[in-house]
């Protein structure tokens, strides 16, 4: 031993192979110690033959190691081959166990009692150190396994992938490829869709489940494990599941005890916390260095890149900039200020409250998905009403919320590093406010799926959001009377819930004067009369419910159960009842809300001897437009049977509005008392379809339509996950000859959708072959005067509505 | 965005739910009734000489009214088929047609001054009352049909329907396996030969005459109703059979009253539509030669 090396580089994986190899390069001493007998053990124990991808794509790769999109074994092969070419110093079974020491002498101690000497320490220990383990009672049952070498080893076993990540697809896919295995699997997913999953093997998950290979669930976690039985939440309620093994793939946690014993500082006490780094990857202790996974990056060619960055680093290349340093440039470019991009990121991150524990690394990642704005006063960012879910943030300057829509003098400022859009984010519900800038300003904008990941992904920023939600929303219920010390107040003893739709949140007849918040999802109000369950109202997102019981002695008045799967904020009566006596005006403002309320009750109180069968039919009518998927709609067309005259004019004006094909099928679809609910866009919330769509091709426009833009790339995926069935698969049809022609002459198939016959005859080879792209109603968007569906019937049958607008607008001509 | 939105405003204003006769409160109807009232008291103050007729003054005024409101209500054929951008509702040009056309019942009679005769002018008013006539029939099918064919069709759609009945003729065939040649025989002629419907007036009963199933239906039950010796080993083979032609023939009861009432808000365009075409017809032939005669 005795030798000191310049480079100690402890794990072998991607990042620290690619390290160690550029040393080799660059003639550097350096040493590369691999706890195992084999490099790269994470991609080692991926399944055999796993496909193994490229991403993210716009990244350009540099570094002595090569690679590409390939198998397992392929990869492998090329990295012990380029390991072995450069001459790369390597130590394996080398299970490092202690470091020491300053920049410039650090002492590596490995389990077998070795010790090595290095001036420079880089840490590429993944994360794979401690996996998280299943939670739920019976969760150290034998049959479970966290790893999962061979998926070619089982047969004929019931078998549960609990995990709907990356590794848990994969594995359920492994699993359940050859039939003649005759393992029945199923993979639970505890989210609706698979937001931290690529794309690519999402697709895979879903055609197989296409072909009967495997089942998943979503939405569903696991509540007990006993032998045999796995017990499952799901959306429907508990079920069980026969299993003989469960492969839980719950993803990892840093091996941090190890990280910490070193002296490196972590960004926050969170389990997902990761190390503070600076931009050349330095920890808190000078001289060790941080890259790969436990930097925050998992994706392999990140970790490559940032390996060969690394060595650059402390071989002294100052000049060095990461390799998405021009996409970034771009992404800042226009802004003012003569700032590099390591600058902006170090604005963002000191500005920007929810960047603050996020290492820039994750911002580097997180900005390349972003926009950044500069905004001249008195511009608009976005108007009250527009339907948008992207979270923006202050980085410089002022914005101004305009609270009263009457006013638009009364504004609320938001400064540096305030976040805003966050309500549209969380509910899907229409934006608030309008926001002006009120001095020049630069923002970021954040789409939706980036700003979920980010939340997904670093609890604190899920925190800071949520935080500033209920903030938020408490001010926007109770106005601006609330005092901040009360708001801290109700903040710190607010509860934040999740429901599964059908859930109740107030029995009627309970005695409590909690109030909630509706924060996604939306909720009924059902009064029971005469032991009938009557619907009195239907409540979305951003109001409140619960308030009446602090003047009614505590006794609940009514029954609230959520519509759909709901988040619901829960603030104590206790607290409520002391700020309404403190506070005269909010006392004033709760009972104007609910003077409307008790009006609705007395109403239906007085109809339930004369007109029974009337407030029953309206009662039934709501259930079945519940049912039907209008608890989440925003706006869903319906028809009403008793004027239908089904000449399906509305159809006919839909194709010749799109492209020649109709995007609603008017005799499909549920009815219940004349009231038809066709097959057609509902424009959820927060809409299934958008769930994975690889390209990112569904969109919500600033009206709040869903639609799907040109980069679609007929994947299908949005129409398997529509629960409503409105979205095909179709290919543009030739175009027809005009109306006059038709009307005049018989030329061509006459407006509407052409039939298969014509088009047939009539198109191009590659018009015939072309490939079918998702279609589903835009609202017609963008078309002026709306809707062509309604503006096209003739009787006044089709009608479209949002179920806010719809369930109680009908309920006042209850009476007629 | 600015320019949807006061867009989205209006199809919000146009959702309520009201039908096309009770659009905007019954504006057209207003608007007929004041074009008509207006017109018959000017009929009675207005004295012209000799005596009223179309060529008087007020009956040109009248004549112009009427011919240009006729070639205004065709146009709703082609305002139907046309789906151009704007705020434009066919539910409105509905209604404006409905109560507009029938004040033609008002404004071409006084038009014609009560002098009818065996000419091209007499023609022209016949056929447009037959247009009237065969629309006053469509509003009444209009707001009568829609309802009952709603509930007759619950949730299923015409080719559900018919889906439906092809999957019983399926289970029809399993099921008759078992029995003798003779019923077996009965059931094929039931499952090949029955007709969902017919001709029009098939199709206007909402019945078909001799139907293949609904005969073997009771032909079967009159055999397990009869002499039940001969029978008796087939007894549970038939009855299953029996239960299925039953179900069929709840089925095509359903399908043929559902094309029963798709004729009834069809058919008498087949009329209103081509009789249209004489009208514009006559009415050019009306007005050239009244020119000519000038």
């Amino acid at each position: 031993m005795g030798q000191v090396y310049k480079i100690a580089v402890v794990g072998s994986g991607p990042a620290g192979l690619s390290a160690a190899v550029h040393a080799a390069k660059l003639g550097l001493p350096h040493v590369l110690l691999e706890k195992t007998d084999h490099l790269s053990d994470t991609i080692y124990k991926y399944q055999r033959g796993k496909y193994v991808m490229a991403t993210p794509d716009v990244l350009v790769l540099r570094s002595d190691t090569s690679f590409q999109a390939g198998t397992r074994e392929e990869i492998l092969g090329v990295w012990d081959n380029e390991c072995e070419f450069h001459q790369t110093n390597v130590q394996l079974n080398a299970d490092v166990q202690k470091i020491t020491g300053e920049k410039g002498n650090f002492t590596i101690q490995t389990a077998a009692g070795d010790t090595i000497l290095a001036e420079h320490v880089i840490l590429a220990i993944g994360t794979q150190g401690n996996p998280n383990t299943m939670r739920c009672p019976g969760g150290d049952m034998p049959f479970i396994q966290y790893q999962l070498d061979d998926p070619k080893e089982y047969f004929d076993e019931n078998i549960v992938v609990v995990g709907g990540g990356d590794a848990g697809i994969e594995n359920a896919l492994g699993l359940a490829d050859d039939p003649g295995q005759g393992n029945n699997v199923t993979l639970l997913q505890r989210s609706d869709g698979f937001p931290r999953s690529k794309p690519a093997n999402v697709a895979l998950l879903e055609s197989a489940k296409a072909q009967g290979k495997l089942d998943f669930l979503t939405g569903t976690t696991p509540v007990k494990v006993e032998p045999g039985v796995l017990t499952v939440e799901t959306p429907d309620g508990q079920a069980d599941l026969p299993v003989d093994r469960i492969i839980a793939r719950l993803g990892s946690a840093p091996p941090r005890k190890f990280v910490e014993s070193i002296g490196i500082e972590f960004g926050g006490p969170d389990r997902d916390a990761l190390p503070v780094l600076s931009e050349v990857f330095e920890s808190s202790v000078p001289g060790v260095f941080v890259v790969g996974a436990l930097a925050g990056y998992p994706l392999i060619k990140h970790c490559t890149n940032q390996g060969y960055d690394v060595v650059e680093f402390i071989n002294g290349n100052t000049e060095l900039k990461p390799a998405d340093e021009p996409i970034l440039r771009d992404i800042f470019d226009g802004l003012p200020g003569e700032y590099e991009v390591s600058d902006w990121l170090e604005i963002l991150r000191n500005k920007v409250d929810i960047f603050k524990d996020v290492s820039v690394l994750q911002l580097r990642e997180f900005m390349l998905e972003s926009t950044m704005h500069y905004k001249k006063k008195g511009e608009v960012v976005f108007e009250r009403n527009a339907l948008g879910d992207s979270l923006f943030a202050v980085v410089g300057g002022t914005v101004n919320v305009e609270i009263n829509p009457a006013d638009t003098s009364i504004v609320v400022p938001l400064g540096d590093g305030e976040i805003f859009g966050e309500i549209g984010l969380i509910s899907g519900r229409r934006r608030g406010a309008t926001i002006r800038a009120g001095a020049p300003s630069i923002l970021v904008e954040m789409p939706a799926r980036a700003a979920k990941k980010l939340i997904a992904t670093t609890p604190a920023v899920k925190r800071a959001v949520d935080d500033i939600a209920t903030e938020r929303q408490i001010k926007q219920i109770f106005g601006n009377d609330i005092s901040p010390e009360w708001i801290d107040r109700l903040k710190a003893t607010a509860e934040l819930l999740q429901l599964k739709a059908g859930e109740t949140i107030i029995q009627e007849g309970d005695v409590s004067t909690d109030v909630f918040i509706i924060r996604s999802g939306s909720v009924i109000v059902e009064k029971n009369i005469g032991g009938k369950e009557i619907f009195l109202s239907y409540v979305a997102a951003g109001a409140f419910i619960g308030e009446m019981a602090l003047f009614e002695e505590g006794k609940r008045t009514a029954t609230v159960r959520t519509t759909i799967k709901s988040e619901v904020i829960k603030l104590p009566g206790d607290i409520f009842s002391a700020m309404m006596d403190e506070r005269p005006m909010i006392r004033k403002r709760i009972e104007e809300t609910i003077a409307a309320r008790r009006e609705v009750n007395s109403f239906i109180e007085s109809q339930k001897s004369g007109f029974g069968s009337v407030v029953d039919l309206y009662s039934s009518v709501a259930n079945f437009l519940l049912e039907e998927g209008l608890g989440e709609a925003t706006d869903a067309l319906l028809i009403d049977e008793s004027l239908c005259v089904g000449c399906d004019n509305c159809e006919v004006a839909c194709a010749e509005t799109h492209l020649g094909i109709s995007r609603l099928d008017r005799e499909a679809g549920k009815t219940y008392a004349n009231i038809h609910v066709p097959t057609s866009c509902r424009h959820c919330e927060h809409p299934h379809c958008m769930g994975d769509c690889p390209p990112d091709a569904i969109r919500r426009a600033p009206d709040g339509e869903v639609f799907i833009n040109e980069t679609c790339i007929g994947c299908g995926n949005c129409q398997r996950n529509c629960p409503y069935g409105v979205i095909q698969m179709d290919r543009v049809p030739p175009k027809k000859p005009g109306l006059l022609q038709w009307l005049l002459f018989g030329a061509g198939p006459g407006p509407g959708q052409a039939d298969k016959a014509w088009v047939n005859k009539v198109a191009t080879e590659a018009e015939k072959t072309g490939m079918k792209v998702a279609v589903k109603c835009d609202m017609c968007k963008g078309i002026k005067g709306g809707p062509a569906c309604v503006r096209a019937c003739p009787t006044g049958a089709a009608i479209r509505v949002s179920p806010e607008q719809y369930l109680n607008v009908a309920q006042r001509k209850g009476s007629v | 965005m600015a320019r949807t939105k006061p867009n989205r405003k209006t199809h919000r204003d146009d959702a309520q739910h009201v039908s096309f006769l009770r659009h905007r409160n019954f504006r057209y109807l207003k608007l007929a009734m004041l074009i008509s009232i207006v017109a018959i008291i000017a009929y009675f103050f207005v004295d012209p000489t000799p005596r009223h007729n179309g060529g008087t003054w007020y009956g040109y005024t009248l004549g112009t009214i009427g011919a240009g409101l006729i070639v205004w209500l065709t146009l709703l054929g082609i305002r139907k088929r046309a789906i151009t951008q704007g705020a434009w509702s066919l539910k409105a040009w509905t209604s404006a047609h409905v109560y507009l056309g029938l004040s033609l019942l008002v404004i071409a009679t006084l038009h014609t001054g009560f002098q009818f005769g065996w000419n091209v002018h007499t023609l022209a008013y016949t056929l447009m009352m037959i247009v009237i006539i065969s629309g006053a029939f469509g509003i009444y099918f209009y707001s009568n049909v829609p309802r009952m064919m709603s509930e007759n069709r619950a949730d299923n759609t015409q080719q559900e329907m018919i889906a439906e009945l092809n999957a019983i003729d399926a289970q029809l065939e399993d099921a008759a396996r078992p029995l003798s040649a003779q019923y077996v025989s009965e059931v094929q002629r039931a499952i090949n030969d029955t007709k969902i419907t017919g001709g029009l007036f098939t199709r206007l009963s909402g019945r078909v005459n001799k139907c293949a199933s609904m005969r073997a239906l009771s032909r079967l039950r009159a055999v397990t109703e009869g002499s039940t010796t001969s029978v008796d080993e087939a007894g549970e083979d038939l009855g299953s059979v029996i239960s299925i032609l039953d179900r069929k023939s709840v089925m095509l009861n359903r399908v043929r009253r559902h094309i029963r009432y798709k004729t009834l808000l069809e058919l008498w365009l087949y009329v209103h539509v081509p009789f249209t075409i004489f009208l514009l017809g006559a009415l050019t032939a009306h007005i050239l030669s009244v020119f000519f005669y000038w």
